[in-house]
C-alpha cells in the first residue's frame, strides 16, 4: 500500500532528480551538488551522532581521509581524467571507514562531553598531519587530473553522483534506526549505564555505528575532490565542516530521517547563496552566526520536531474544540 | 642541538605555559560549574588582545595598565553573554548545546573583529616586547617574564577567591554538586553567572601577553581553543589543579619537540599525546572517573 509518507518521499526524490535538467544555470547546479553532498554526510553522521548522542564534531576526518584517498589512487594508479575517477568513490568511503576505527577506538573510551572534545582534538590531528606529511603534498594541495566536460553539462555527473549518495546514506540510516542495532544506538542515548546492564554491548555497538558512519561522509569527501578538481588540507579538513555537519542535523531534527536532509538542504543552499550574495566574508560569518544562534535558542529540538509538534497541538486543539460541542449537545 | 637549548626550551615553555594555564583555568572554571564547554574561550581571548591593541595605538595606554579596562570589560561582555544566551540553554543536551551557542557567538565575533581590525596581521608593542634580559645565561624575552609573573598574580587571585572566601565556598560547593548547593541555600545562577563572567575576564590578561608574542588575527582563534580545550581535557574537566599542569606541561613539551625534531612537529605532538594520555586514563589526569554522565 502506498501510504502518504511514501509518497512525500517519491515527489522529494522526483523533484531531486528532475532539478538539474530543468535548471541549468551551473550557478544553481552547484549549489545543488554541494547542498546533496551535505544532505549525505548530515544524514549519515545523524546515522551515529544523532542515534546514540555522541556528538562527533571530528567528521572531517572522514571527508578528508576519502578526498585524499581517492586523490592519491588516482594519481598513483594513473586514471584518466573521465567517468573513471567516479568509481573510486567508494574507495574513498572505505579507507574513511578503515581510519574510523582506531580513531573511534581511542575516542569512544570516554563518555560523552569529552567525546565532543577529543574528536575535536583528533581532527587537528589529521589536518596537522595533512599539512606537514610530503606525500599529502602540504600546504600546496594536490591536483587531479583535469575532466574535459563540457562547461554547460559539466555539473550533472556529479549532481546524480552526489544524489545517489545522499540516497543510499538516506536508506541505510532508515534501515538501521528499524533495526535491532537501531535500537541499541538509541538505548545507548537515553541511558548508557542501563543498556550496559540490560545487555547491549555497548563499546562495540557505538564503534560499529561510528565506523558505518564515516562511509558516506568519505565518499562525500571523494566527490567533492573529484569535483573540484584539486584538494588542500584546510579546505577538506576544515573545523567549519566539521561544526556545519553538526548545525545541519541540529537544525533539521537530531535523530530524525527527515531532519538532516532538510537541515542540510536548506543550511547549504543558504551558505552556498550568501557566500555568492556577500563577497564580504566578515558580513558573512556574522549572518550565519546569528541565525545559527537563533536556531539553536529557539528550535533546539530542530525544525522537524517543531511542526511536527504544532501540528500536534493544532490536531489537539481540534479534538478539544469537538468535545466542547459534544458536550453542549448532550 | 645540545642540553643548553633543551634547558632554554624548558624554560620557555614554563613561562609561556603559564598564560595557558591561566586561559585554560577559566575555560575549566566553566565547565566544572555551569556544565558548558564554551568554544567562544579562543575569540574572547583574541577579543582582550584586540582591545590592549586598540587602547595602546589609539590612546597611548601601556598593555599591563591596559588590563585596569579590558579585564573588566571582558568580565561584562561574559555575564552579558551567560545572561542573554547561555542561562536559556536547558534539557539534557546541556554540554552539546553550550558547545554550538559559544560556538555561534564566536563566528559573530570573528566576523565583527574582522570588519573593525580587517583580516591583516597585528602585534602588540611596547618596550619590553622585543627586549630581552639575561638570567644564568640564558636571554629571555621580558615579556615571557612579565606574561608569567601576571600569570603568577591572576592564579594567585584566583586562589585566594576560590579558597578564602565566602563566594569561593559557593563556588567549590556547586563544583562538587550543584543540586546539593542549592539544597544548602546557595544561589547556583548567581554562582553560574559570576564564574562565567570570571573565566572570561582572564582571557583579557592571556590576550594581551598571547598578541604581545604572537602576530594575531580573528582566526587566531581556532589555534588557541583548540589547544585550551586539549589541556582542559588532558587535565580533568573540571580540574583547576589539572588545568593548571597540563597548561604548564604541554607548552613545555611542545616547546622542546620544536628543538629537538623541529617546529612543524610541535602541533601534531600536542594533539598526539592527548590522545595517549586518554587511551591509558579516559579521565584525563586529575579527572575523577565519570560513572554515569547523563
Amino acid at each position: 500500500m502506498l501510504r502518504a509518507r511514501n509518497v512525500w518521499w517519491i515527489l522529494a526524490l522526483g523533484a531531486l532528480v528532475l532539478f538539474p535538467l530543468i535548471e541549468t544555470n551551473p550557478t544553481y547546479t552547484t549549489i545543488g551538488v554541494f547542498a546533496l553532498i551535505f544532505m549525505g554526510c548530515a544524514t549519515s553522521w545523524n546515522m551515529f551522532s544523532g542515534y546514540s548522542g555522541y556528538i562527533n564534531l571530528g567528521s572531517a576526518v572522514s571527508y578528508g581521509v576519502g578526498a585524499y584517498t581517492l586523490t592519491l589512487l588516482a594519481d598513483h594508479l594513473h586514471v584518466p581524467g573521465n567517468g573513471d575517477l567516479f568509481w573510486l568513490i567508494p574507495v574513498g568511503g572505505l579507507a574513511a571507514m578503515i581510519v574510523a576505527v582506531p580513531v573511534g577506538l581511542v575516542a569512544l573510551r570516554v563518555r560523552r562531553h569529552t567525546f565532543v572534545v577529543i574528536t575535536i582534538a583528533i581532527f587537528f590531528v589529521f589536518q596537522l598531519s595533512a599539512i606537514n606529511f610530503s606525500f599529502t603534498g602540504g600546504t600546496s594541495g594536490l591536483q587531479l587530473p583535469l575532466i574535459p566536460w563540457l562547461e554547460t553539462n559539466y555539473n550533472k555527473p556529479f549532481y546524480y553522483a552526489a544524489l545517489a549518495i545522499t540516497v543510499f546514506a538516506a536508506l541505510l540510516s532508515a534501515a538501521v534506526r528499524r533495526s535491532r542495532f537501531g535500537l541499541q544506538l538509541l538505548a545507548i542515548r537515553d541511558d548508557e549505564d542501563r543498556a550496559a546492564g540490560l545487555g547491549v554491548k555497548v563499546f562495540a555497538v557505538k564503534l560499529a555505528g561510528f565506523t558505518m558512519s564515516a562511509f558516506a561522509v568519505g565518499m562525500g569527501g571523494a566527490l567533492y575532490a573529484v569535483f573540484l578538481g584539486q584538494i588542500y588540507p584546510q579546505f577538506v579538513f576544515d573545523p567549519i565542516f566539521d561544526i556545519s555537519i553538526a548545525l545541519m542535523a541540529i537544525f533539521g531534527g537530531l535523530g530524525t530521517l527527515t531532519g538532516p536532509l532538510l537541515g542540510a538542504l536548506v543550511l547549504e543552499s543558504m551558505q552556498q547563496y550568501l557566500t555568492i550574495r556577500f563577497s564580504n566574508g566578515s558580513l558573512y560569518l556574522i549572518i550565519f552566526g546569528s541565525l545559527f544562534l537563533v536556531i539553536v535558542l529557539f528550535m533546539p529540538q530542530g525544525i522537524v520536531v517543531y511542526l511536527s509538534d504544532w501540528r500536534s497541538r493544532r490536531a489537539a486543539q481540534r479534538v478539544e474544540g469537538a468535545r466542547v460541542v459534544v458536550g453542549e449537545a448532550s | 642541538m645540545n642540553g643548553t637549548a633543551v634547558l632554554h626550551s624548558i624554560i620557555d615553555g614554563v613561562l609561556t605555559g603559564s598564560v595557558y594555564a591561566l586561559m585554560a583555568t577559566g575555560l575549566t572554571l566553566i565547565f566544572g560549574v555551569m556544565n558548558i564547554i564554551n568554544v567562544a574561550q579562543g575569540i574572547f581571548v583574541i577579543l582582550g588582545a584586540y582591545l590592549s591593541y586598540a587602547l595602546s595605538v589609539h590612546l597611548g595606554i601601556d598593555l599591563f595598565v591596559g588590563l585596569a579596562i579590558t579585564i573588566p570589560t571582558l568580565f561584562v561582555v561574559g555575564i552579558v553573554v551567560e545572561r542573554v544566551f547561555l542561562s536559556r540553554i536547558k534539557g539534557p543536551e546541556r554540554v552539546v548545546m553550550s558547545i554550538l551557542v559559544t560556538y555561534a557567538i564566536s563566528l559573530v565575533i570573528e566576523g565583527v573583529l574582522n570588519m573593525v581590525f580587517s583580516v591583516n596581521y597585528v602585534e602588540l608593542h611596547a618596550w619590553y616586547v622585543n627586549r630581552s634580559v639575561r638570567v644564568f645565561g640564558f636571554y629571555l624575552p621580558y615579556i615571557y617574564l612579565l606574561g608569567f609573573a601576571l600569570a603568577v598574580v591572576l592564579l594567585g587571585a584566583l586562589y585566594v577567591m576560590l579558597y578564602r572566601t565566602r563566594f569561593g565556598s559557593s563556588v567549590r560547593a556547586s563544583l562538587a554538586d550543584q543540586t546539593s548547593a542549592a539544597l544548602v541555600g546557595i544561589n547556583v545562577r548567581r554562582v553560574s553567572t559570576v564564574c562565567f563572567g570570571l573565566g572570561v575576564a582572564v582571557t583579557a590578561a592571556g590576550g594581551m601577553i598571547y598578541g604581545a608574542t604572537n602576530a594575531f588575527n580573528a582566526s587566531s582563534s581556532y589555534d588557541l581553543i583548540s589547544r585550551l580545550l586539549v589541556i582542559i581535557v588532558l587535565g580533568g574537566m573540571g580540574s583547576i589543579g589539572g588545568a593548571l599542569i597540563a597548561g604548564i606541561m604541554m607548552i613545555t613539551i611542545e616547546d622542546l619537540v620544536a628543538v629537538v625534531w623541529g617546529p612543524v612537529w610541535s602541533n601534531l605532538a600536542f594533539f598526539l599525546i592527548l590522545v595517549v594520555v586518554l587511551s591509558l586514563r579516559p579521565q584525563g589526569l586529575f579527572g575523577k572517573p565519570s560513572v554515569r554522565v547523563a
